[in-house]
């Protein structure tokens, strides 16, 4: 369902990141291949969310290479915040607005946002101020605005922190929906039970250094480095 | 897009707005005089331009300023007439190539008004020499326009024929820089005294306790001329209109007209063309 | 002359119907609307571009405008003047004296205000919006209608404000408008004109059906707005 050519696997070598004189990020280095689902994890102030950002291109590395398959990338990959921003119009209109910033033709965008917002069960709220929506209505709209852009990667950052147990299952389940349809997903979260069921592969960051890359079970069940079982054992790391 | 939109059709509608007010084709028949705030606040235009336009069709539309400030507008081509109260000026202006020529028109009178307590002593004078010594010589407040227009200069020439100096002359002499009507507002909160047109004093209704302290001496004489501004400097002064307006005030239809003109039974101003003086 | 003077006689004007007044409001509401519509159309792209915009100069320019707000109209109208004077670059225009002008004048006057606000009010959006506005593909240039869309109830009051401004403003107006009876008297030249003969409670009277215009105005923008609001969330 993914137009064009593939950007992935995303290589990422030598990353850094200074501000204020302290090194936030420092020389992080690894390949994110397409499909599996990537859980970024980490205590407080580890570099999850900056990681993200700096992936996705909102802010340029320090020094250090974010290199997409085949060069750019610039609108094939998508990002979900902790707390989105929706403008002031219809949850309709958001899409709209979306997939007019995506280049998308005119014509195409209504059928196309009609479409996600059905894709994701959120017709009803198609005309309601997107503004007036429920924290959890505008994090789904949120993705379904994201995946109308179809995008061949999704950042999202700590999507269901500020969330309800049942606005958080809803997200969970689009994002299964969207990996399921091919879409590499790249996730940062806090929490443990959400990281051990969506997880394929686990970056797991410290103090702005890459202490594992690993897949699912090998990072929950033997983590490698003291630090990472400290986190997994749940005990305050800083 | 969306803001775009209403930003274009908002300009749109401004514009048109703006234009629909400006009419800028040559054909209409419309002049603009420059005058003064005596002539324009006495309410005189108010009873000859609607006699004029019905014969004539021409709209006239009267700026009123100081006669120093009006010269000033005919001298930069801003308007097509000049109907001023300062013989000197005009003259030099006629002189200076910036009007054709200057007709006389009609003349009023200037007059002192102070409080009724008449702290000078001059309530009844007939004498503006006198009076005027008499106001410098007790130094009570007199309150001059300050603005270089027709009665300001007219002001500081009876001044100088009295032979007081009131540069300087202390703090009773207050320029209050404006208009007529603001002047005599001002006089009428200071209980100062004032030189004024008679007409603009007739129509003027915040008097407190002002009241006519001196007239009636000759040199107290307003007299009125008017001159088309020069098209030879010019190009798009309206000649043929504003020659009509002129030769219209000094013609008998006119001048009877302007006696006609009167404020409780009192007139204002007194017609006395005569043709080709410059 | 006492207050009630005044209320019997703006009272009396309104009754009366008065042609005249009727002329006279109606050339202050074309003159100030036509100046709000076009700084309008100008200020808010302009203020937009200003918030988002990186250029050398870009400081400089912020500070001007922002001091521009407090431009005396007297000077507004003098520079305006000066421009439109027969013997000035725009005067083969013929435009001095006449409605357009005054347009024009308090165009100059209120310009300043709606991009000073603009800008403020759009920077603002901007520090919440950009990551979002750029993930989702947006540039800089981009987001300007975007924001101006979103911060249409704020800016609304940006433009009463300069509504607010060009309405009460004498000064320009009289200068380049000359007052000329019937064709740019408007209410405040008129207020000046009626205070300068002595006329206290007339002046007065007028003042109150300008403010009486301007109350209503801003109430229908008001109760409009929150509506909208209300609606878009």
């Amino acid at each position: 369902m993914y137009d064009g050519r593939p950007i992935l696997p995303l290589t990422v070598s030598g990353l850094s990141y200074e501000a204020g004189g302290k090194r936030l990020l420092d020389t992080v280095s690894f390949d994110l291949a397409a499909g599996r689902r990537t859980i970024v994890m980490g205590p407080n102030g580890a570099g999850k969310t900056l990681l993200l950002r700096l992936c996705h291109g909102l802010i340029e590395p320090t020094s250090g290479r974010v290199e997409w398959r085949g060069g750019s990338a610039v609108g094939r990959h998508a990002m979900l915040f902790q707390r989105p921003v929706m403008l002031r119009r219809s949850a309709l209109g958001n899409l709209h607005h979306a997939l007019a910033l995506n280049g998308l033709p005119r014509t195409e965008r209504e059928p196309r946002a009609r479409q996600a917002l059905a894709h994701f069960g959120l017709e009803d709220i198609a005309s309601q101020p997107a503004r007036r929506l429920s924290g959890g209505e505008q994090q789904r709209l949120a993705l379904a605005r994201a995946w109308a852009q179809r995008p061949q990667a999704l950042f999202l950052d700590e999507p269901t922190s500020a969330l309800d147990p049942a606005a958080t299952r809803a997200i969970e389940a689009m994002v299964q929906t969207c990996h399921a349809e091919g879409m590499k997903i790249v996730m940062t979260t806090h929490d443990m039970g959400q990281a051990r069921r969506l997880a394929d592969e686990v970056i797991f960051l410290h103090h702005g250094r890459l202490l594992e890359h690993t897949p699912a079970e090998e990072f929950f069940d033997h983590p490698r480095t003291p630090e990472a079982q400290a986190f997994i054992r749940g005990e305050l790391l800083w | 897009m969306r803001i775009l939109h209403s930003a274009l059709i908002s300009a749109a509608i401004g514009l048109t707005l703006a234009l629909s007010g400006t009419p800028v084709s040559a054909q209409d028949k419309v002049i603009t005089v420059a005058s003064t705030t005596s002539t324009e606040q006495s309410g005189l235009f108010k009873a000859l331009l609607p006699k004029f336009k019905e014969k004539t069709g021409i709209e006239v539309r009267v700026i009123a300023q100081g006669t120093g400030q009006a010269l000033e507008t005919g001298r930069r081509g801003d308007a097509d007439v000049v109907f001023v109260h300062d013989a000197a000026s005009e003259k030099k202006f006629v002189a200076e190539g910036f009007g054709v020529e200057r007709f006389e028109v009609m003349y009023n009178d200037f007059i002192v008004v102070g409080p009724k307590s008449d702290p000078a002593g001059i309530a009844g004078s007939k004498d503006i020499d006198a009076a005027l010594k008499k106001i410098a010589a007790a130094k009570t407040p007199f309150a001059s326009r300050g603005d270089d227009s027709g009665t300001h200069k007219a002001e500081q020439r009876l001044w100088k024929a009295a032979g007081i100096e009131v540069k300087g002359a202390g703090d009773w002499y207050r320029e209050t820089g404006s208009g007529m009507g603001p002047t005599l507002n001002t006089a009428s909160a200071m209980n100062a005294y004032a030189l004024t047109d008679r007409g603009t004093w007739l129509n003027f209704k915040n008097r407190g306790d002002l009241t006519i302290i001196v007239e009636g001496d000759l040199k107290l004489f307003n007299q009125y001329g008017v001159i088309l501004v020069n098209p030879a400097k010019h190009s798009h002064v309206k000649k043929e209109l504003g020659q009509s307006f002129i030769d219209w005030l000094v013609s008998g239809e006119g001048q009877k007209a302007i006696a006609d003109y009167k404020i409780d039974g009192e007139p204002l101003f007194f017609p006395n063309a005569k043709k080709g003086q410059s | 002359m006492n207050q009630q003077n005044a209320f019997i006689t703006a009272l009396d004007l309104i009754a009366s119907l008065d042609p005249v007044l009727g002329d006279i409001v109606l050339l202050s509401l074309k003159v100030t609307l036509s100046a709000v519509l076009i700084a309008a159309a100008i200020g808010l792209p302009l203020g937009a571009a200003l918030a988002l915009g990186r250029f050398p100069g870009r400081s400089a320019l912020i500070v001007v405008s922002n001091a521009l707000m407090g431009l005396p109209p007297v000077v507004a109208g003098l520079v305006v003047y000066l421009l439109l004077s027969r013997s000035g670059p725009l005067g083969f225009l013929g435009m001095l004296f006449t409605p357009g002008a005054m347009i024009l004048a308090q165009t100059v006057l209120i310009l300043p205000i709606v991009i000073s606000l603009t800008r403020q009010i759009v920077e603002d959006l901007w520090a919440e919006y950009e990551e979002q506005l750029r993930s989702l593909g947006s540039s800089r240039m981009r987001a300007i209608p975007t924001l101006l869309w979103d911060g249409r109830f704020s800016l609304i009051t940006a433009i009463l404000a300069g509504f607010g401004r060009a309405s009460a403003e004498v000064g320009a107006v009289l200068i380049v408008g000359g007052n000329i009876a019937g064709y740019t008297r408007t209410m405040t030249t008129a207020i000046a004109l009626e205070t300068s003969k002595g006329d206290l409670a007339l002046a007065l009277g007028l003042g109150i059906i300008l403010l009486t215009i301007t109350l209503l105005l801003n109430t229908g923008a008001f109760v409009a707005g929150r509506m909208a609001q209300r609606a878009a969330g």
